[in-house]
């Protein structure tokens, strides 16, 4: 058991990834990695949410009619959220000005929902919660590497203390100013995915249609 | 206690897809969730506003060149003091509270501000009152003036403060607290390097003609601040703005009315 547990925990950080895998809940990621800072706030309100609410709707899944679940499962991600933007804005006033919508936005971010109607609703709380956890932190784990990415070439920074002194500020670095930019994050995301398929060559889905090859008569 | 335990089995043994069981648990869950959203809105409340009017006080420290990292804010900013100004008459008003009253707010209400017709800084509304505070020297004599400002940029407004020498035309710095421009390239305003222009330029040339600009190119040099490189309309927006509530319809009346002692 505590091996399955372990594996609920882990698994989503490489082998089942979240972004990389299942190609989940890019819109945030796209959003929020301009800086590391931003994106680990960012990471810990995904953790968090997904996590309880993993456990509270593995709770009640005995109770929740099926014909309202979505709805139900909604209610429940959206409290959170709202609670985890309350206490942004209340303790990190700076981070949150930031972040403005994007915590609003985790109620529609597809993991979530996604471990919610796929996982918790048929696993114990607990299992449910670590599984919550787990993708929260596969989830975390690409928005930080992301999030590094732009912010040294972006900006010259990491956590908002200078490593490459950008020319703005009388240094040598030309910062890139494309990666400050949200498409940017696409071609790192791309990039990311590629690099990991090419490790775990299992994760390469099958082709849907193959090129035929012209013989000619 | 048998007859409760009577219902929460009734409920238990009741059919998870029935009508009765759908409407208990929807109404149940709804309850709960809104009581526990409302419980941290309400109790959060305070922190909250209290984050926010240090956040704006510490902008205010930070245009008049007085903040640093670690600073108490609220003690340091008890030495502003907080006027409210009629714009119109250019005059200090004592009809409003200027530790609560709500520059936003007023320019939404009809009753305390008024249309534009000739908005360079697209604002469509503006407020007739507006909260400015004064630094003074130890000896009493003004030191510095910071007013707030807004206007559109490129995506979003800009709000900010502009901070002035004690003369009303040398200006002290510029900072927005608050925009949403496109980072690395209009979000450059938070530059320090290039708000560091600001300092030292002039409002008005000697004939009291407001002159200040930011262009690309330099025509005074005592009136010039560069624009930002790749953010024509931000600075675009960052000009009309400085130059409607330096000029007539913003705070002109009242810098005059101060520089002649009758505001």
């Amino acid at each position: 058991m505590s091996q399955t547990r372990k594996q609920l925990l882990v698994d989503p950080l490489v082998d089942n990834n979240p972004i990389t895998l299942q190609v989940l809940g890019i819109c945030s990621a796209l959003a929020v990695t301009s800086s590391l800072n931003v994106a680990f706030v960012m990471s810990l309100a995904v953790i968090a949410v997904t996590g309880f609410s993993s456990l509270f709707i593995s709770f009640l899944r005995n109770y929740i009619p099926n014909s309202i679940r979505i709805i139900v499962q909604m209610v429940i991600i959206a409290s959170l959220v709202i609670l985890v933007d309350q206490i942004i804005k209340a303790y990190a006033y700076e981070i949150s000005k930031t972040l403005s919508v994007f915590v609003g936005l985790i109620i529609t971010n597809c993991i979530v929902m996604g471990r919610a109607e796929a996982f918790a609703m048929k696993n114990t709380p607990f299992n449910s919660f670590v599984d919550g956890v787990g993708n929260g932190l596969g989830y975390s784990l690409l928005l930080m590497c992301v999030g590094v990415v732009r912010e040294l070439f972006g900006s010259g920074t990491l956590f908002g203390i200078t490593i490459l002194d950008p020319v703005n500020n009388g240094g040598w670095y030309v910062p890139n100013g494309l990666l400050l930019l949200p498409p940017s994050a696409f071609f790192i995301i791309g990039f990311l995915i590629w690099g990991v398929r090419s490790w775990k060559k299992s994760q390469v889905e099958a082709r849907e249609y193959k090129i035929q090859s012209l013989e000619v008569h | 206690m048998s007859e409760s335990n009577n219902i929460f089995t009734k409920f238990k043994n009741m059919p998870v897809d029935g009508i009765v069981k759908t409407v208990i648990v929807a109404t149940a869950l709804c309850f709960v969730c809104s009581m526990v959203v409302s419980f941290a809105a309400v109790n959060l409340k305070s922190i909250q506003e209290v984050n926010k009017a240090i956040d704006k006080q510490k902008n205010i420290l930070q245009v008049a060149g007085v903040y640093h990292e670690g600073i108490d804010v609220n003690k340091t900013f008890s030495s502003f003091q907080p006027l409210v100004v009629d714009l119109n008459s250019g005059k200090f008003t004592d009809k409003f509270d200027p530790s609560i009253f709500d520059d936003k707010k007023a320019a939404q209400d009809p009753l305390l501000s008024v249309s534009l017709e000739n908005d360079p800084a697209s604002i469509g509304r503006r407020t007739n009152y507006a909260t400015i505070y004064l630094l003074k020297k130890d000896d009493g004599s003004l030191d510095k003036v910071i007013l707030p400002i807004h206007g559109y940029g490129l995506w979003s407004t800009l709000y900010g403060f502009i901070a002035l020498e004690d003369n009303l035309n040398d200006i002290f710095g510029l900072q927005f607290y608050q925009h949403a421009e496109t980072p690395g390239l209009g979000a450059e305003v938070d530059n320090p390097k290039w708000k560091a222009q600001w300092k030292g330029k002039k409002l008005n040339n000697e004939n009291g003609e407001l002159m200040i600009q930011v262009a690309k190119t330099q025509k005074y040099k005592d009136h010039h601040i560069d624009a930002l490189a790749g953010a024509t309309l931000t600075s675009n927006g960052v000009d009309n703005l400085v130059k409607f509530w330096m000029g007539k319809d913003g705070f002109q009346k009242f810098l005059n009315n101060l520089k002649n002692g009758a505001a």
